[in-house]
């Protein structure tokens, strides 16, 4: 009776054991992929001044969140669905009307928030808002893969027209871009990740992973080409440091995730300005020291 | 009062357009939130000219330049000639915040032999190592000319190129655009505030404001002619009394 119960606890703690490294490293690989991808992309939001858009954005997703767990489908189609749609809305209405990207995505964000804390099981709300590691399947981790490697083709492939028309909408279409049609692209390509991260993270906290990491990597880079990978490195390091993190202190991944990419700003923001006044501090030692200089 | 001008005045302006005219504009309007900025523009400009477009502040001459560029809605017609290949130099950037350098920024247009792309515009080795956000008003200027010339335009715009560039880096710049209309035969449209630069580097003029005013050729006007087709009578008066003095 003992032995068996024994047993019986061993293959449960096997079957656990079994369990909680492939959810780890699902949620490692997903990591990999959506916060490299998700900082590749948030490198032109933080620059378009579009910071707070992406994280609107990504809390638009939890109606669709919703309707998926409601009607039992996978909630990442459901995200997307009403992400497209908002992205459509948006553009439509910012080339419509006098209205800024900030204040459209401003009132859809309230609005959808609103809808998806109405229609979402309670149950299921906190799991929606905050991710949830351990619910990430094999099917999810093969689509985030061949998703984001879509994703950072298409960017690779636009980023220069994106470049381009952020620093000048004129200069853009004089040199034949099509502005409208790169910032439909782009908005997309932001919707896709997001919808891509939210089972890692949540709809609350999603957008961080297109944020924070482009805004740390601003403190150290001097060129497009250094600013671009520092954004997908750091967003591949809080994703998977924060996975690993959750799995080691039992908290949910999705805080975790944003407290290792805010540590890597503060990091930043803090070498960035002790650097400067090193620098300025000897270039005022070598004037005293040459004063015809 | 010049031909050219009468012809603006009395409403006879619908330009003809012939083989050498690279642009041809119809009775173009816009207008915003139910204010007019450009009413029934008409006028038509020859390949390989300048066109200085001159006027007072509001006068519609950026809003004309974001018609040509098709940045706004209009009406009536802007013919462009097929196959042109357009360059714009704004008068500032919206954002430098980008970490860019400018070679990177030259690249996204200059794809292959970069060094001899670089040397025909005219920009030292130095440069190209700082960011965009770094640069002076003059050295942004530079690049933004590099960036318009660097493909091998056949029409230039240029809005106001020096505003916020030091007075003797000025000359450089005008210089250079206006080798390149003589050696490649590029067209050029220039605003302008400056009316020196107007008389020395314009084969034709259109004087805007919200209508045109004038238009027709540089020489056919003195400074103070101009002046006064623009601001009136009296300020052309004090002007030239300034230069007098």
């Amino acid at each position: 009776m003992g032995m068996s119960l024994l047993c019986q606890r061993r293959g449960i703690i096997k079957s656990r054991r079994f369990l909680v490294p492939d959810a780890i490293t699902f949620g490692l690989i997903v990591g990999v992929f959506v916060g490299s991808t998700a900082g590749y992309l948030g490198s032109i939001m933080v620059s378009k001044h579009m910071a707070l858009v992406g994280d609107a954005l990504s809390h638009v997703a939890l109606p669709g969140l919703a309707l998926g767990i409601l009607f039992n489908f996978n909630p990442f189609i459901g995200a997307f669905a009403f992400l497209a749609a908002t992205v459509i809305v948006t553009w439509y209405l910012q080339k419509s009307t006098a209205l800024s990207v900030e204040a459209i995505v401003g009132v859809l964000f309230v609005l959808a928030l609103a809808i998806g804390i109405l229609i979402t099981p309670q149950v299921d709300l906190l799991e929606a808002l905050f991710g949830d590691v351990s619910k990430i399947t094999l099917t999810d981790t093969i689509i985030t893969v061949l998703v984001s490697v879509c994703v950072i083709i298409v960017t690779k492939a636009i980023y220069p027209k994106l470049a381009v028309s952020m620093i000048s909408r004129e200069l853009a279409t004089a040199s034949k871009i099509n502005v409208e049609r790169i910032n439909l692209i782009y908005l997309f390509l932001v919707a896709t990740i997001v919808a891509l991260g939210i089972k890692e993270v949540g709809t609350l906290l999603v957008g961080a992973l297109v944020i924070v990491p482009a805004a740390a990597a601003k403190n150290f880079s001097s060129t497009l080409s250094r600013y671009c990978l520092m954004s997908a490195i750091f967003g591949l390091a809080s994703a998977t440091l924060g996975v690993l993190l959750s799995s080691y202190v039992s908290l949910p991944a999705g805080p975790l995730v944003v407290m290792v990419g805010a540590a890597i700003f503060i990091a930043g923001v803090v070498i960035n300005a002790v650097s400067k006044r090193f620098k300025n501090k000897e270039h005022s030692q070598q004037r005293y020291a040459n004063p015809n200089k | 009062m010049s031909d050219a001008h009468r012809a603006a005045t009395d409403g006879s302006n619908q330009p003809q357009a012939e083989d050498r005219d690279i642009l041809v504009v119809s009775e173009l309007s816009v207008s915003s939130q139910n204010k007019t900025i450009l009413e029934e523009v008409s006028f038509n400009v020859k390949k390989g000219t300048s066109l200085a477009i001159v006027g007072p502040n509001g006068g519609g001459k950026s809003t004309l330049f974001r018609a040509l560029l098709n940045l706004i809605p209009y009406s009536g017609t802007i013919k462009w000639k097929d196959k042109i290949r357009m360059g714009y130099v704004p008068q500032s950037l919206v954002s430098t915040d980008l970490p860019i350098s400018v070679e990177e920024f030259l690249r996204f247009k200059c794809k292959t032999d970069f060094d001899t792309c670089i040397k025909s515009v005219g920009l030292e080795k130095d440069i190209l190592r700082q960011t965009l956000g770094s640069l002076s008003g003059g050295e942004l200027q530079r690049v933004l000319i590099a960036w318009a010339i660097v493909d091998n335009p056949t029409v230039l715009l240029f809005d106001e190129p020096t505003s916020g560039v030091d007075i003797g880096a000025e000359e450089p710049i005008y210089d250079k655009v206006n080798n390149l209309k003589k050696e490649v035969g590029i067209t050029l449209f220039l605003i302008s505030h400056n009316m020196h630069v107007v008389m020395h580097y314009a084969d034709y003029v259109l004087a805007l404001n919200k209508r045109v005013l004038f238009f027709g050729d540089r020489k056919s006007l003195t400074h103070s002619q101009l002046l006064s087709i623009i601001y009136g009578n009296e300020f052309a008066l004090s002007e030239e009394g300034h230069y007098k003095e």
